[in-house]
């Protein structure tokens, strides 16, 4: 990604609470339809707990209540984003997944700066698209690298 | 001329070594791991040549040529003795014991399929 | 050396593999040795296990690991040959010549720079062992790593080993021109055909040096009837037209120097006596027996390169030659296996349980009879798997002997770095455990042993004062128990200071002061997080690793720690791990809706409440009667956070555990499903890990289930609670 040329990169674009959010497809390892949590006691209430994928132990993070917004009622249609963090697989359970959409860098606007509005610490970026506003997440910010950060 | 050897020795990576540098000059080579070891193997064989280490558990290298050259018919088969010693006391011990000759290790390969040949061959 | 690259660095590989293994018989044979073994034995296992290291090392051109191994061999061939008596401070500097041997034969393998400054020190002090011996015995310079002492070139190969040196042939004669001339003659003695060389062999390779006429001189052939069958009668001479120079001929000799006259001179030069009665013999493929007659009828000279041709060409290694009858070991044959295949086996075959867990459940949701043919073939299919994963989980296990190895080397650096007389006592070395396992052990063992040697043993006045030996004990022992392996160690020193450690967790916040602790308690904040009690620290154990590190490493293995001290006496610390890190033998259980697996062992009984069963202790404090005595109650559910206390437990399910420390404990659970073997999936670090919870299984539904450490869950609810329970436990 060294090119001179503004960089391009693809954003996977999905609803939570609502709200439409984004994150850079790169990250994005796979997208599975919503099975039930096995729930780790103890844990920040926002992590819904661990699934099965494929023979791995997957903990999933209900991604409505890091971003402190209203958590709905799990369904069929909820969908759980697999990603890549820091070498470790994280799942995001997520509303809906909306589309993928290519743009440049310098289509990403830099959030507002808005100290008190939690949600933002871990967006990264806005972005416009068919006039709604996007947020693009830090995902480093979302997924906490260990244990140490909660315990 | 392909010539049937048996080498005795404790140590799996000499076995090995010798395995190697002899398996491209096509040799048979037959392993044993010690002196006892060696003369349950060649029971079974009919080496032109042998070469053996000297220190092995249970039987050592001069108890097994002893051994080997007791045997009517194994008296004239040349026996090299692989030592690390080059001491002259190594030599003579061996000879007493019935060694044709010794190579003294680290052997290079070529050497020994040489020194193989010069005796056996 | 040689230009065989693949093979080389396979059989170079499969050196420092046997070096380890070659270490090992090291140290055990200097063990016994320390403990006075008189088996002659002993020390010869020690110096060919020394001897061969440096033997593997020259052929590979491991110059640092020859000279050491070297020096360090002649000094024990020295004890070997009953002119040194080693003491105990010659095992000491053996065991640390050992040790280093084994620093270099790592250092060696992943090419790190070579500590040759330890080497320097340590090959002064065992050679000063040989103080008072001729200097004679130890001239390590004698072994050359690379030098090659045989030397029996052949013509076409000569020009290009002419720089190889003429080995030891001390006849240096001038570069000949081609083609001079030498007069070789050559008698050999009887004991030459005792050797099992052949003249006509050595006189064979003597011609392949060039142009050669040889005759035999019969003149000391006796009448047939006084012929003794054993007495050679022959001498040869050899005139031969050759590019080599004196030292080369002298070389095709050099095995039967000694046991014949040989003589070489110049062609021109004077001979030395006469020929006699000299007839042309012809050079036949050699003759079976020595004492063979010779031929009587003479034939025309004849050079023979044809008979002595260079290296035959190479054949195909594996062209049916090897070793069809040879044997690589005696009656044990090994094979080596790449770790990783062995992972993958292990991998498939959790994957092949939780198969047959999932068609298990299905078949039986299917609602089929028991006694039907597909409920039959799934019986013989679970025994199958179970016996597969039996025999796969085999393949890893391995005796704990090369860890406790290691043990003993900490010992001897740790005691002598805090001048304490210290003896490691070892028990159960051949115990085995899973290989993973063994690997992960190391460094908390480590830490412990440390420990032990620094703050558990008293310094050796202390110890004179309270009437002991001088020199402290640590035990390192290995057991299997009830499935699990059980690794101690222990020593025989002052025992936990209770009233200290009390005093400092309650300096540092991590006990409120005017709570009452029982021992057990006070012993166990010793693995509570940034808990050191040294006053001081010392050089070992100060490096900011707390026995909390050891304990959360211990879990993660999925054992648990334990401690047992008396005071005066000295402690113990007792480690309880799975035999395999793969699989559990699992009790399935119901709570509050989700289901948890529970380590089957532990599991001493199962109760159902009655009314009268439970008495409180105080609200959310209960204990229940079991045949007379009380034992504490833990409702999982709470526990776990999955709902609320309930006020009465009545109808519930027990679980009555044992915990390593000898207590019991009663765990309330809503419904047992199932006993059965499940997969362990590790959690790793990314995971919110909440105390009590070991790894997680994939049940037969393919949800995830997670696997509890009921030992772990309960002292996780601290020593507040922990404290009212051990009231309860002496009712």
């Amino acid at each position: 990604m060294s090119d001179a040329s503004p960089r391009g990169l693809e954003l996977l674009t999905f609803r939570v609470a609502e709200q439409e959010y984004s994150l850079d497809i790169m990250s994005v390892r796979e997208i599975r339809g919503w099975t039930r949590t096995t729930p780790m006691p103890h844990a920040p209430d926002y992590m819904r707990g661990v699934i099965n994928l494929r023979g791995t132990v997957l903990p999933v993070m209900d991604l409505a209540r890091r971003l402190n917004l209203p958590s709905q009622e799990t369904n069929d249609r909820n969908v759980i984003i697999v990603v890549k963090m820091n070498g470790t697989l994280t799942g995001l359970l997520v509303d809906a997944v909306s589309d993928i959409v290519a743009m440049s860098e310098e289509d990403l606007q830099p959030p507002p700066d808005i100290a008190s509005d939690p949600q933002m610490s871990v967006v990264r970026a806005l972005t416009v698209i068919d006039d709604r506003m996007i947020r693009v997440l830090d995902l480093g910010a979302v997924v906490p690298r260990t244990t140490d950060e909660v315990a | 001329m392909s010539l049937t050897v048996l080498a005795v020795d404790d140590s799996r990576t000499m076995r090995d070594m010798i395995r190697m540098a002899l398996l491209p000059a096509g040799f048979t080579v037959h392993v044993a791991e010690d002196g006892i070891d060696g003369l349950e193997v060649l029971d079974g064989i009919e080496p032109d040549a042998i070469i053996t280490d000297i220190n092995m558990p249970r039987m050592d290298g001069f108890g097994f040529i002893d051994a080997v050259r007791a045997q009517e018919r194994r008296r004239g088969v040349p026996i090299l003795v692989l030592t690390t010693e080059s001491a002259p006391e190594m030599k003579s011990r061996a000879r007493q014991a019935g060694a044709t000759g010794w190579i003294v290790k680290p052997f290079d390969p070529t050497k020994l399929v040489k020194a193989l040949q010069m005796v056996a061959g | 050396m040689t230009d065989h690259n693949d093979p080389m660095a396979e059989i170079k590989a499969s050196f420092f593999i046997e070096c380890e293994e070659l270490l090992e018989s090291l140290q055990d044979g200097l063990q016994e040795m320390d403990e006075g073994s008189e088996d002659p034995e002993t020390i010869n296992v020690v110096f060919r296990a020394v001897h061969s290291i440096k033997g593997g090392a020259g052929a590979f051109g491991l110059e640092e690991l020859v000279r050491f191994a070297h020096r360090y061999e002649t000094v024990l061939d020295e004890v070997r040959a009953h002119r040194l008596d080693a003491d105990s401070e010659a095992h000491k500097l053996f065991f640390a010549a050992a040790d280093h041997l084994s620093d270099l034969v790592r250092a060696s393998r992943d090419d790190l720079p070579m500590p040759v400054a330890e080497s320097d020190r340590l090959l002064t002090s065992l050679e000063a062992l040989l103080g008072d011996l001729p200097d004679e015995e130890v001239r390590p310079e004698d072994f050359e790593p690379l030098g090659v002492t045989l030397s029996l070139d052949l013509p076409d190969l000569s020009d290009m080993e002419a720089a190889d040196g003429t080995g030891e042939t001390d006849h240096d004669a001038p570069a000949e021109a081609a083609g001079d001339g030498w007069i070789i003659r050559f008698k050999p003695e009887a004991e030459l055909f005792d050797t099992g060389n052949e003249p006509q062999m050595l006189i064979r390779n003597l011609c392949a040096l060039g142009e050669a006429t040889v005759t035999c001189d019969l003149s000391d052939l006796p009448s047939l009837d006084r012929l003794a069958p054993e007495t050679p009668y022959l001498c040869w001479t050899i005139s031969l037209s050759t590019t080599s120079d004196e030292g080369e001929l002298r070389e095709v000799f050099e095995f039967v120097d000694g046991l014949c006259e040989l003589s070489i001179r110049r062609a021109g030069a004077a001979p030395l006596e006469a020929a006699g009665q000299a007839r042309t013999l012809e050079i036949a493929p050699p003759p079976a027996t020595p004492a063979a007659v010779p031929a009587p009828e003479a034939a025309p000279p004849q050079s023979a390169p044809a008979l002595t041709d260079a290296a035959p060409p190479p054949v195909e290694d594996g062209a049916d030659t090897p070793a069809r009858k040879s044997k690589e070991t005696g009656a044990k044959s090994v094979v080596r296996v790449d770790l990783e295949r062995i992972e993958r086996l292990v991998n498939l075959v959790g994957e092949l349980v939780i198969n047959q867990a999932m068609l298990s459940q299905s078949l039986g949701e299917a609602g089929l009879s028991p006694h039907s043919d597909a409920m039959n073939g799934l019986e013989e299919f679970q025994r199958l798997t179970r016996d597969i994963q039996d025999s796969v989980m085999m393949i890893r296990a391995q005796p704990v002997k090369s860890l406790f190895q290691r043990m003993s080397r900490i010992v001897r650096e740790s005691s002598a770095a805090v001048r304490k007389d210290v003896r490691l006592v070892t028990e159960g070395e051949s115990t085995e455990v899973d290989k993973t396992v063994i690997e992960r052990l190391a460094d908390p063992l480590t830490h412990m042993i440390r420990n032990s040697v620094d703050h558990g043993l008293e310094s050796p006045d202390s110890r004179r004062a309270a009437g002991k030996p001088p020199q402290g004990t640590v035990r390192l022992t290995a057991a299997h128990r009830s499935g699990r392996v059980v690794i101690e160690v222990s020593d025989d020193g002052g025992g936990i200071d209770r009233k200290k450690v009390h005093q400092v967790a309650i300096s540092k916040g991590l006990v409120p002061p005017d709570l009452p602790l029982s021992d057990n308690e006070i012993d166990n904040l010793l693995f509570l997080p940034g808990f050191s009690t040294a006053s001081q620290v010392s050089s070992l154990s100060g490096r900011g690793v707390g026995m909390d590190v050891v304990k959360t490493s211990i879990q993660s293995l999925g054992g648990r720690i334990s401690i047992q001290s008396e005071r005066g006496r000295g402690t113990t610390f007792s480690i309880s791990l799975p035999l395999t890190l793969a699989v559990l033998d699992g009790m399935v259980v119901n709570v509050a809706g989700e289901t948890l697996v529970l380590p089957l062992n532990v599991v001493v009984e199962t109760l159902s409440l009655g009314p009268d069963d439970v008495q409180m202790l105080r609200p959310g404090a209960h204990v229940v009667r079991v045949r007379g005595g009380f034992v504490p109650l833990y409702d999982l559910g709470v526990m776990l956070g999955y709902r609320p206390a309930r006020d009465t437990h009545q109808g519930a399910i027990v679980l009555l555990i044992s915990l390593d420390d000898g207590n019991r404990a009663a765990l309330v659970i809503d419904a047992i499903q199932d006993q059965r073997q499940v997969v362990i999936k590790g959690l790793d670090d990314s995971f919110y890990r909440a105390p009590g919870i070991a790894a997680a299984t994939i049940l037969g539904d393919g949800q995830i289930a997670l696997i509890l450490d009921p030992a772990d869950i309960i002292a996780a609810e601290g020593p507040l609670r922990g404290a009212e329970l051990a009231l309860t436990q002496g009712v």
